[in-house]
């Protein structure tokens, strides 16, 4: 046996743990942990620094599969784990596994805050609109009217846009993929993995046992490129099987237009993932099937921003540079002190 | 001015020495009472006298001017020899308003001295305080020696002439009520005027106000014929070395920082503010040169939560919080004790249940450390004794945290928090060592044969490998479900789950051989046994302390350790006629002990956010020496 004197070169099986995993056939999270272990090994990172923290769901269960070191954690609490780890260990990529329950129902208020401090995660949410774990009641993404066990004549709570949320927090990196959609998928997470701050990413998660079809329009081959729209940086947002229809600002709001008939590229609402305000990509994610719009996939934004993780760790350093390193002697014997012979 | 009156005459002044003394300064909140009862106790700390103290502040910052629910106070006991609480009765009474006077005049000793700011004694006030008539000029006060004074004129004429507006002038109305105190008790200025620098430096004009205030006030004592007595209090005999006093949240912090420093970590605190531990969270972020990281978390569940991903992370971590912030926690713990990975959850305890009395004290957390999670979910609880004591406990709970991996509970309360002692700074040689090993790829023992790691092998202690990210070869996973002991994989097996709740119990309980034999103070066998648990430490030592004096049978057991209780307790208890258990709740400690060792203590239980006095637990034990 040779001695290894660079880093090994890995193989997505190489991220697999030796557990069985236990999801439903046909989930779509197989696809997630798919490309997850495809794309681990490109990022030049040593797999002991890769941690993948969740919650409780179906999606939560991921850590297990993972060969890296990993916590399935307490119901919606991941991001609050996730940021007591990165903060302590900036040296460690810290993935966070989350589901529309998870992470806008029971964690909403930990989403919000690890992205306003732009905390240095990956968070992806595994969007199936419904809770699987539990067997079938409606979710904080389930559209109005909904039928489900736990609302038999219809949801009457009001859908939460996970991207809508995130953008709201300002967070520096959105995106949106799906689950079937596995290149795109796969360069979606790369790119997270790459940006330096929190990285927000909302998969279209099929499941297929208790809300099947769900994200049926954006995946059928038929429907998908007229009800979904590819976000490309500085491009014009075309869409449509024909690339013959496009988004345009009518003032304030999105409009669908087709192009010809006086209408050019030049017309077009431009994707600019850099722009500091946050305000097109909220635009962008407001754009609902429903309303005749298609929905983006890709990335929406992504900017830099300072990271809660690199000032906790920067102002320790500043401290010790402007009062010199801790002296516990010091310190017990600072103030008013007396001896007693 | 007080300066141009001569003093009075020696014939005119008694000097009394007396071995203890105890003064209260109350006031509305905005009065500064705080200010003025800190400041008596550093001085009287650096004159050498033992010191306890016992603030009692309400939970509004700002309740109305001049009513009740506004008054704020600060008690100081010192003495020449050694002191555990902070007086049952106070010999001097210092009251700013009227409301003051009406909430603690129960408190002041007959013949006690009555010190009143007069110009507040008018209408409005009397009516606040819900007086009829005014109290100095009826017969009402006749039992003590009132001294009103027209502190808020007084004070008002020693600024003159510095520019302050009336406002400004009367805010330092609390100088002079410390400066005629400290007259009246002997003690130096300097260390006020030290400190009036230190804190006004950048407001000269209010710097000198205050100066000038606080030795108007002195010069008062000095000169006023009503005034016959001055008490000196001597110097206590207490172990030599270098003394400071501290409060009970400082020492928490200090002794964290302390521990961290012990087993070469960086300090994670994570918490959400509030009353009475936010004084942690405030001392610990002051200290980031020294590797403490404080993560002011968005609820109590994201502190308890991000403490655990510090703890995963090889950090000391820790999370610190009261009652109703627990509660919150209570999931987190639970993930915590099944993970098994090692952190420190302080409670300091207050009034209950929701929101209670949050700035009273309570010892009604024990249960919750002791049982308030789903399943069997076993943590060791420590409590720490004394404002000082605080410092040690943060160590001991530490050490026990990574020996055992297993979070710990520290349960101290609002009143050895807020409360202060001298402490004698020990060297830091003095204090333990707290070794940690994390493991790496090259402990074999800790794989199997397909060079898995089996991240729940255990040592003799029962405890599992601190594996820690980072680290090449020792990825594992944890999590909220059922672990398979040694490969830590997930396991629903029924035998495992039975195996596994065991095991938890099993390794919490071993923690009693690793701890001290359990003292006592007294004899080992005789009438009345005091069982005594954290805070109440102090009133419940100085009463015994009184009653073997008198010759009575009666031994103190303080305890530090309530789970696992240690080795030698059942064998204490079995040796006395009677165990009184004095708690701040309704007999919690009780019910365990009963429910441990099958005996029928005794309670004396007290719920009204005040911690025992000494004379409570003097007469408890008198009625049980009876039977």
């Amino acid at each position: 046996m040779s001695i290894e004197t660079t880093l090994p070169v890995l193989k997505p099986a190489d991220f697999a743990s030796n557990q069985d995993v236990r999801w439903c056939p046909g989930c779509g999270d197989y696809s997630i942990l798919a490309q997850m272990k495809k794309i681990l090994p490109t990022l030049g990172v040593p797999q002991e620094n890769i941690v993948f923290i969740s919650g409780i769901g179906c999606s939560s269960r991921f850590p297990y599969y993972m060969e890296t070191y990993g916590m399935h954690s307490i119901h919606g609490r991941a991001p609050a784990v996730a940021s007591g780890l990165k903060t302590c260990r900036p040296d460690l990529q810290v993935w966070v596994i989350t589901g529309d329950g998870d992470g806008l129902s029971i964690g909403g208020n930990h989403l919000m805050h690890t992205i306003r401090r732009n905390m240095d995660l990956n968070i992806i949410l595994f969007n199936n609109r419904i809770y699987g774990l539990t067997k079938g009641q409606y979710s904080p993404t389930s559209p109005l009217g909904k039928m489900t066990k736990s609302s038999p004549m219809g949801a009457i709570d009001n859908p939460l846009h996970p991207l809508s949320i995130a953008i709201g927090c300002e967070a520096t990196f959105v995106a949106r993929s799906i689950d079937t959609n596995i290149k795109h998928l796969a360069a979606v997470l790369k790119r997270a993995a790459e940006h330096q701050g929190t990285a927000f990413i909302e998969v279209y998660q099929n499941c297929n046992v208790f809300n099947d079809g769900a994200w049926n329009y954006a995946k059928d081959r038929e429907t998908k490129l007229e009800k979904t729209l590819s976000l490309e940086h500085g491009k014009p947002l075309i869409f449509g099987k024909d690339r013959d229809k496009g988004i345009r600002l009518n003032g304030m709001e999105p409009e669908v237009v087709e192009l010809g008939k006086g209408i050019s590229e030049d017309d077009l609402l431009f994707h600019d993932e850099k722009s500091p305000e946050p305000s097109l990509a909220y635009l962008l994610s407001r754009m609902r099937y429903e309303d005749g719009f298609p929905e983006p996939i890709g990335v929406y934004r992504c900017v830099d921003a300072p990271r809660y993780d690199d000032m906790a760790n920067q102002q320790l350093e500043q401290a010790v540079k402007e009062k010199g390193k801790g002296d516990l002697a010091a310190l017990f014997h600072s103030g008013e002190t007396w001896t007693v012979g | 001015m007080a300066s141009t009156i001569p003093k009075k005459s020696d014939s005119a002044l008694r000097r009394t020495v007396v071995d203890e003394a105890t003064v209260r300064f109350c006031g509305d909140s905005g009065d500064g009472m705080q200010l003025a009862g800190t400041q008596f106790t550093t001085t009287s700390a650096l004159v050498g006298n033992d010191v306890a103290t016992f603030p009692d502040f309400p939970a509004e910052i700002r309740a109305p001017r001049g009513t009740k629910a506004g008054v704020s106070g600060f008690q100081i006991h010192f003495s020449s020899k050694e002191i555990f609480t902070p007086g049952d009765t106070v010999d001097a009474l210092v009251a700013m308003n009227p409301a003051a006077l009406a909430t603690n005049l129960m408190d002041l000793r007959d013949g006690g001295i009555l010190i009143v700011n007069k110009d507040a004694f008018e209408k409005k006030g009397l009516a606040q305080a819900g007086y009829q008539t005014n109290p100095l000029e009826d017969e009402s006060l006749d039992s003590y020696r009132l001294h009103a004074i027209e502190m808020t004129k007084l004070t008002r004429l020693a600024v003159e002439g510095l520019g302050l507006s009336t406002k400004e002038a009367d805010r330092c109305r609390n100088f002079f009520a410390m400066g005629l105190v400290y007259w009246l008790y002997d003690r130096p200025l300097a260390p006020t005027l030290r400190f009036i620098e230190q804190k006004f430096g950048k407001r000269p004009d209010v710097a000198q106000a205050n100066t000038q205030v606080l030795k108007a006030g002195f010069h008062y004592g000095e000169t006023i014929e009503a005034i016959s007595t001055q008490y000196h209090v001597e110097p206590a005999k207490l172990e030599p070395g270098t003394y400071r006093n501290i409060m009970g949240n400082m020492a928490t912090a200090w002794g964290l920082m302390a521990a961290a420093h012990a087993s070469g970590k960086r300090l994670f605190l994570g918490a959400y503010p509030i009353t009475p531990a936010s004084d942690i969270l405030h001392e610990l972020a002051k200290h980031k040169n020294f590797d403490v990281l404080t993560f002011q978390a968005e609820d109590e569940i994201a502190a308890m939560t991000a403490t655990i991903g510090a703890a995963f992370s090889g950090v000391m971590a820790v999370t610190a919080s009261s009652g109703p912030g627990i509660a919150l926690k209570g999931e987190g713990l639970g993930l915590a004790v099944i993970i098994e990975l090692p952190m420190v959850i302080i409670n300091v305890q207050r009034g209950g249940p929701s929101t209670g009395l949050p700035t009273k004290t309570d010892q009604s957390d024990l249960y919750q450390a002791l049982f308030g999670r789903n399943g069997e979910c076993p943590m060791p609880v420590i409590a720490a004794q004394s404002p000082s004591d605080c410092f040690y406990i943060a160590q001991e709970a530490w050490r026990i945290a990574v020996r055992y991996m297993t979070p710990v509970f520290v349960l101290t309360d609002g009143y050895i928090a807020n409360g202060s002692e001298p402490w004698r700074i020990p060297n830091l040689d003095e204090l333990p060592a707290i070794p940690v090993q994390h493991p790496t790829a090259r402990d074999r023992h800790l794989h199997d044969e397909n060079g898995h790691f089996l991240s729940y092998t255990r040592d003799k202690h029962l405890a599992r490998p601190w594996a820690i990210p980072g680290t090449p070869g020792l990825m594992h996973r944890l999590g909220g479900l059922e672990k398979q002991d040694g490969s830590g994989n997930v396991s629903y097996d029924p035998q495992n789950h039975h195996h596994m709740i065991e095991t938890r119990a099993r390794k919490v309980a071993l923690i009693a051989n690793d701890i001290p034999a359990q003292k006592l103070d007294g004899p080992d066998k005789g009438q009345v046994l005091v069982l005594s648990w954290g805070g109440t430490f102090g009133a419940c030592a100085t009463a015994v302390h009184t009653l073997q004096a008198e010759g009575k049978s009666v031994s103190h057991c303080p305890l530090r350790y309530l789970n696992p209780f240690p080795k030698n307790l059942g064998e204490i208890l079995q040796q006395f006629d009677h165990v009184l258990i004095p708690e701040l709740n309704m007999g919690q400690l009780r019910t365990v002990i009963r429910g441990e060792y099958l005996l029928d203590a005794i309670g004396l239980n007290k719920m009204q956010g005040k911690p025992f006095s000494v004379g409570e637990i003097v007469s408890k034990i008198h009625e049980l020496l009876k039977v």
